[in-house]
């Protein structure tokens, strides 16, 4: 693999976190550019083109200047150009950042579409939700290094079947009370309460949990049962702190691969 | 043979044509050097000169047509070491990448910007030339169509070379360079010795010996020798000082301009070898 550079860079796609549109081209011309960089034919390019824009519904737009572009527009022109010469790999770096919600569900739905005609996507992003929704298999990065892989619901069963958030006269006690008990996986502290990490349903195990600690005469001032959503996983693995000294925020990165 | 960088060539040329803002300044600006200073210079040396004796059997051609060849010269030098400007703003705006991280060879990138700078030059040379011509510059006097096509070619062959070797220099400098303003800076700088110990506006035979050392090892005399032999002739007066090139002297100038343009190639290689964009 090092000893082919060039062999690699054809078979794979880049999306760049920010926008590297020229200006002053076309979006026909953008694609053109691309494809005449990795020397494909005038055909092929020219039938590549056409699938592109209907794909990413620019078709009536090929001949304005991206300049005159949305946002989402250009982020759709970038998808199609990393795109354009049909890579086994393409590599995206936050396309959905700073887009509107219409938009992200739109690029979503091409890179669902994508990744069934055959093509594994990596894709950075700090939005969870759409780790959860588009991946196959998700790493969480922190400080650089890859903390944990696996599929979303593996991740989120390493928290626990469900999370019980708890707001008592004394937080401390009331960790130390359920700790022992055999259904709960572990306990996190938060600023106001705790979270207890259940391995069983929650539903059930509520009412027992808030028996117990009204036994030993601890008041609970507010409850909360949820199931873990990928924000809880990703503050799990990274921690609560704000990485603003740190290299890079933790990151996620999603590989997804497809009957290969 | 790898044609990537047509690519390359046919994207900055795409953006020459698109610019129209550009496109016009670049074609009227030296029209404009001729119109003002060639005229305003012109009628004083005439009158400078006027006493002084006209060699006899050497034909004898005006300040105008003197300088035509010096404006043409000057002009493929300030938008040749400009022409790589695009680089640096492809850079700093993350366009570059995409090229970078294709399987394009770099090589391609130097040699497609250097193409698309030569065009350039040659469509503000045809301005220039037609423009003189219409003002009084007395190129070409004489000859014969096949002699005038002959002359074209040549000055073709002179400023394709020069400006090559500009060009290259430029994209080295916008590799290398962070700001727009440093490389604006570096580049001003740069054209001052080059354009003010080059024959392209007066004589440099009063010059002090150090400045006419550096006028013969300045690319842009080379330049303008070989368009006043190309345009004038081999052998001419213009004020009051008589000037003869023969064929070895300008072949000797054709083959500084080529060593020049490889010096610059290979400078601009390693300097694209060595960046990495971010």
């Amino acid at each position: 693999m090092k000893h082919e550079p060039e062999k690699i860079r054809e078979s794979i796609g880049i999306v760049f976190q920010e926008l590297t549109l020229d200006r002053d081209m076309t979006v026909k011309e953008i694609l053109e550019y691309h494809g005449r960089l990795y020397s494909m034919s005038k055909a092929e390019r020219q039938e590549r083109i056409e699938e592109l824009v209907s794909l990413v519904e620019l078709e009536g737009k090929k001949d304005t200047l991206t300049r005159h572009l949305s946002g989402g527009m250009k982020r759709r022109l970038e998808i199609a150009r990393g795109l354009m010469t049909q890579p086994k790999v393409l590599f995206l770096d936050e396309p959905t950042i700073g887009l509107d919600p219409q938009t992200r569900i739109r690029i979503w739905d091409y890179l669902r579409d994508i990744n069934h005609q055959g093509t594994t996507i990596f894709l950075t992003t700090h939005y969870m939700d759409e780790a959860d929704q588009l991946s196959d298999r998700i790493s969480i990065i922190d400080h650089g290094k890859i903390v944990i892989t696996g599929r979303s619901w593996e991740l989120k069963n390493t928290l626990g079947q469900d999370l019980i958030y708890l707001e008592t006269s004394d937080n401390w006690e009331a960790a130390e009370l359920l700790k022992d008990l055999d259904s709960v996986k572990g306990i996190r502290e938060k600023t106001k309460g705790i979270v207890v990490m259940v391995n069983v349903d929650g539903t059930y195990l509520l009412p027992e949990v808030m028996d117990r600690l009204r036994s030993r005469g601890i008041k609970i001032k507010a409850v909360n049962l949820k199931k873990p959503s990928m924000d809880d996983v990703f503050v799990h693995y990274t921690g609560r702190e704000l990485r603003d000294s740190g290299a890079e925020k933790g990151a996620v990165v999603i590989p997804r691969s497809r009957g290969r | 043979m790898h044609t990537g960088f047509l690519t390359i060539y046919w994207r900055d040329m795409l953006r020459f044509i698109r610019f129209r803002a550009l496109l016009f300044s670049s074609l009227i600006q030296p029209a404009l050097w001729l119109a003002f200073f060639g005229i305003a210079m012109s009628n004083n040396f005439e009158r400078l000169t006027a006493t002084m004796p006209v060699v006899p059997g050497v034909k004898t051609v005006g300040y105008l047509t003197f300088i035509g060849a010096g404006v043409i010269a000057m002009t493929t030098l300030f938008t040749s070491l400009f022409g790589g400007t695009v680089l640096l703003f492809d850079k700093n705006w993350g366009l570059m990448r995409e090229t970078f991280s294709s399987p394009l060879p770099r090589i391609h990138v130097i040699i497609g910007i250097g193409l698309s700078g030569m065009t350039k030059s040659f469509i503000q040379a045809a301005v220039i030339m037609v423009f003189g011509l219409l003002l009084g510059v007395e190129f070409f006097g004489g000859y014969d169509p096949v002699q005038i096509l002959y002359s074209l070619a040549g000055i073709i062959v002179f400023v394709g070379t020069f400006s090559l070797g500009f060009l290259f220099l430029s994209a080295a400098i916008a590799i290398t360079m962070e700001s727009p303003e440093g490389m604006q800076a570096v580049i001003t700088l740069l054209t001052m010795p080059f354009f003010f110990t080059s024959n392209a506006l007066y004589p440099v035979d009063s010059f002090p010996p150090v400045l006419r050392a550096l006028s013969t090892i300045n690319p842009l005399t080379h330049l303008v020798n070989g368009i006043r032999y190309f345009a004038i002739g081999s052998d001419f007066s213009a004020i009051g000082i008589r000037y003869t090139y023969t064929q070895g002297e300008i072949l000797a100038s054709y083959i500084a301009l080529l060593a020049f343009a490889g010096i610059m190639f290979i400078i601009a290689r390693w300097r694209f070898s060595k960046v990495t964009v971010t």
